[in-house]
């Protein structure tokens, strides 16, 4: 018999749903048509306010099983999954979920076979409906608008407009009341609404976009925090657009930005490593290859000033290195290291420990001289952390090819050069510290810090200076041995 | 200086935040708002992401320093002691209200609190507690915390941050201990440990308590991770992955990020030139996957790097690991383990289970694993069924790039 003949004999049955997500309803005519053993093709499911013009003769109410009849089977696995897909917006879903109870009277496993058509296709739908639920707590965005309640109080009510894909509403009306128990809020959408006053639901008829509040303070703030967090340099376009679809956009106060985002980002990336990143070219091989490259150095502020770059002197292999801070007034002027005041008390205090200043390269941590110009003169001044760091690349340069047992670093700029890090002279002094490529470091006071100092205070720090200066002798004997 | 706006300052700190990879809002204990007299907020065991940005990360709690002032110099972090960037500090009761307004308004799920360090370690741990305390305390805030803790802190204070968060956190920053004495002179690896340590001890006291008393107090709920950055130093994927395993192993973390080094403003000379390709933090994280749902050791995720000790770039770590061991296939999807199955490129966990229970109905034919699986073509080489054998292309010497994907030049302007 074809479905016009069985409407003819008065076995065809049209059931129109009286709301689009009401499972319990579904239940209750799905549980009798199964018991009066009607088939699948014999019936018609309607959604509300559906066209039932076509099946107008169709039986409209539901068959009365018999006493006695067989019970209806469904797992729990299947009610589970129904009670969501139900909620999907696609026409067939009452048909497809009735296919299944109706099979499953005769094959009770069938949820499990997951290559089914119908197994598949109900689990589609509940994981559209899923999705589609995910993102209603994910993007409705509640604008607050102040309002007057029952007894003439100010009242904050939190009201949002969502445009969902499926019939989930109501289903996701406990998500918000857990959340917002003590707000007073309301979720427009075209399908219907919700209301909570922090004690009952009230549910009201569909909206339209503009019964719900055009905008909220706080979300200049929202705005500014998106944009903020995003980080240019990791653009990952498709990856946003699989999860947040442009469909959502529209109702996303911040989603407005995305465009602008996007259209600066390769820009802000390119300012941020221009601004950042420091241009070094591969490591030079040479000590003369270095010596050319530092007078081309402009990496740092230092190197704009009237100044040449100086140069380390001594053996390419000495197996000391000792380091300085900066080239001073006459080291700028002479082109060679430690030449000026500090540079005789160095060589006076070397002799004394019997270190042969010849046999040790001598360099500085800073290639230029850093000053401030006062009259005539040039005023030293001491380079700053960041000028230090960037220099760091000429030093680890000139240590790569002397390779020296051991190094001296004297002043806090030089240990600084050297461990990349601040440390306190006065507890780092006297003891090695081991480097990565094996040598070791010993930290000394710088020698001008001595012709700072008078009187008993200078002999005290002079003293300690010539004990630090006799214990690396002694270690580079030991080294050297 | 001119006092800053709100936000001036939520710009700032939240710019300063954004190279911090983490936002998982997820794992914690399930708690809402209803029938309580004042209280805000829920969480439901599974985080929501509200937003995503257009690098594709999401953005689920409001992620942004206290301040980002910092007495540290670590050369990687932009808030270093010697970097250039603008400077900014909120007071804690800035950023409950903050977090208050975004929450009400449902723009996030809750608050993800770091801060450079000011004054001294202990100083800029009380003030990240006293955020939370005020949230939970004083607004009955039941949303999600995420605690960024400073492993210099005293534990008790960490301890008190546990009270309040769901998760906290410890970074240990670089994966090997060379790279923190070289990029964050100020960290020492064993005060790090030693801190995660700590908090993992009190976890397990926590869980132990909550046996025996109902209404022992929580200790975050939602566990510790820790981040590590990836590109600035010389470890190699195989490091890296031995570190995270034993993090892993020793301290029970929920999670281990990877964050690839990204170019930062006004950077410390001692950085790389370049970033290292995103993709190699993708790859990393797929190795984690690999270890923490797949049943993989780390030796063999490590099996599956090239000479150099990386992982391949075109291709995920589970193909690399198949192509090097081929004996192991084809595996036949009517007969095999789950845990052979799990190990067939281009099969997913769920997918694996699929097979399982349709197997118990079915003889399985191609068709059939082609609906269960997302693409057949990937997994074709790896599997027989009743009406399949690939005996021929599992020998093929050009496997490898018949199912690499082809490069492509990548958009500059796609949207």
């Amino acid at each position: 018999m074809t479905a016009f003949q069985h409407v003819e004999a008065g076995t065809y049955y049209v059931t129109e749903m009286p709301e689009p997500d009401d499972f319990e309803f579904w239940r209750e005519r799905a549980r009798a048509l199964v018991q009066c053993e009607v088939p699948p093709d014999r019936i018609a499911w309607i959604e509300p306010g559906g066209s039932g013009d076509l099946f107008a003769h169709g039986e409209r109410r539901s068959p009365m099983p018999e006493e006695g009849a067989r019970p209806v089977r469904a797992n729990r696995r299947f009610v589970s999954l129904a009670k969501n897909a139900i909620l999907h917006s696609d026409p067939d879903r009452f048909a497809l979920l009735y296919r299944l109870l109706w099979r499953l009277q005769s094959s009770p496993r069938i949820m499990e076979d997951k290559a089914d058509p119908d197994v598949r296709r109900i689990e589609e739908l509940d994981k559209n409906v899923r999705r589609d639920s995910h993102k209603m707590h994910a993007f409705v965005r509640f604008r607050l608008i102040e309002e007057e309640s029952e007894d003439g109080e100010p009242r904050e009510h939190y009201v949002a407009w969502f445009e969902p894909e499926h019939h989930i509403l109501r289903a996701n009306a406990g998500f918000f009341m857990r959340r917002f128990a003590n707000m007073h809020w309301s979720i427009l959408t075209p399908q219907g609404s919700l209301h909570w006053d922090t004690e009952t639901m009230r549910e009201g008829p569909p909206a339209e976009r503009s019964d719900a509040p055009g905008g909220d303070p706080m979300e200049d703030l929202w705005r500014s925090y998106y944009a903020s967090i995003f980080n240019p340099a990791r653009l990952k376009i498709g990856a946003m657009l699989k999860e947040m679809p442009r469909k959502y956009w529209k109702n996303m106060p911040e989603a407005a930005l995305i465009p602008e985002l996007v259209a600066g980002a390769q820009k802000r990336e390119s300012t941020m490593v221009e601004a950042g990143t420091l241009e070094f070219e591969e490591r030079p091989e040479t000590l003369a290859a270095i010596d050319r490259a530092i007078h081309a150095c402009r990496k740092c502020p230092i190197g704009e000033l009237d100044n040449e770059a100086v140069m380390g002197e001594g053996p390419r292999d000495a197996a000391l290195m000792i380091v300085g801070e900066q080239p001073g007034d006459q080291e700028d002027q002479a082109g060679k290291p430690f030449v000026g005041p500090a540079g005789q008390l160095l060589n006076q205090h070397l002799e004394r420990a019997g270190i042969d200043r010849g046999a040790a390269y001598v360099t500085n941590t800073v290639k230029h001289f850093k000053y401030v110009q006062r009259g005539k003169r040039r005023l030293h001044q001491s380079p700053g952390a960041k000028e230090i760091d960037t220099c760091r690349w000429w030093i680890e340069s000139e240590r790569a090819i002397v390779q020296p047992k051991l190094v001296l670093a004297m002043g806090a700029s030089a240990a600084r050069g050297m461990l990349g890090k601040t440390v306190s002279i006065s507890k780092a002094r006297g003891a090695p510290i081991p480097l990565e490529d094996g040598s070791e470091l010993w930290i000394t006071a710088h020698p001008s810090y001595l012709l700072r100092l008078d009187g008993a205070a200078r002999e005290e720090q002079a003293r300690l200076f010539d004990a630090d200066l006799a214990a690396v002798r002694e270690r580079l004997e030991e080294l050297q041995a | 200086m001119a006092s800053q706006t709100i936000l001036q300052k939520l710009e700032i700190l939240a710019d300063a935040a954004k190279y911090d990879a983490s936002c998982a809002s997820s794992g914690t204990a399930k708690k809402n708002s209803l029938g309580s007299a004042k209280g805000i907020g829920s969480t439901e065991g599974m985080g929501i992401c509200h937003a995503y940005a257009p690098d594709g990360r999401c953005i689920s709690l409001l992620k942004i320093l206290l301040t980002n002032h910092c007495v540290f110099d670590c050369h990687y972090c932009v808030n270093r002691k010697s970097s250039n960037v603008a400077r900014a500090r909120f007071t804690p009761q800035e950023v409950v209200d903050l977090t208050l307004a975004f929450y009400r308004r449902n723009y996030i799920e809750g608050l993800f609190l770091s801060s450079g360090i000011v004054k001294n370690s202990n100083h800029t741990m009380e003030q990240i507690v006293e955020v939370a305390r005020i949230l939970r305390e004083e607004h009955d805030f039941r949303g999600y915390i995420h605690l960024k803790t400073i492993p210099e802190a005293d534990a008790e204070i960490v301890h008190q941050a546990g009270l309040y968060a769901d998760r906290v956190s410890i970074n240990v920053e670089l994966p090997t201990d060379a790279g923190l004495t070289r990029l964050a002179p100020d960290k020492d690896a064993r005060q790090i440990e030693g801190a995660m340590g700590n908090v993992r001890s009190d976890l397990a006291e926590a869980k132990d308590a909550k046996k025996r008393f109902r209404h022992a107090p929580r200790f975050a709920p939602a566990g510790q991770s820790t981040q590590m950055i990836v590109g600035a130093d010389a470890a190699t994927d195989a490091d890296i992955v031995g570190k995270a395993s034993r993090l892993y192993d020793n301290f029970r973390l929920r999670r281990v990020y990877y964050s690839a080094f990204s170019p930062i403003p006004d950077a410390s000379a001692v950085l790389p030139l370049k970033r290292p390709p995103l993709i190699r933090e993708h790859r990393l994280y797929q190795s984690d996957w690999l270890m923490r749902f797949y049943g993989y050791k780390p030796t063999e995720v490590m099996q599956a790097t090239e000479a150099d000790g990386n992982l391949p770039l075109d291709i995920d770590p589970k193909l690399a690991w198949a192509l090097k061991f081929r004996d192991s296939f084809p595996v036949d999807v009517n007969r095999a383990t789950k845990e052979q199955l799990l190990r067939v490129p281009g099969l997913g966990v769920k997918a694996v289970h699929k097979i399982l229970a349709s197997r118990r109905h079915r003889t399985l034919r191609l068709d059939d694993v082609a609906r269960l699986t997302l693409s057949i073509t990937k997994v074709r080489p790896f599997i027989c069924t009743v009406d399949w054998r690939p005996v021929m292309l599992t020998d093929r010497a050009d496997l490898r790039s018949l199912l690499a994907p082809r490069t492509e030049q990548l958009e500059l302007f796609a949207a």
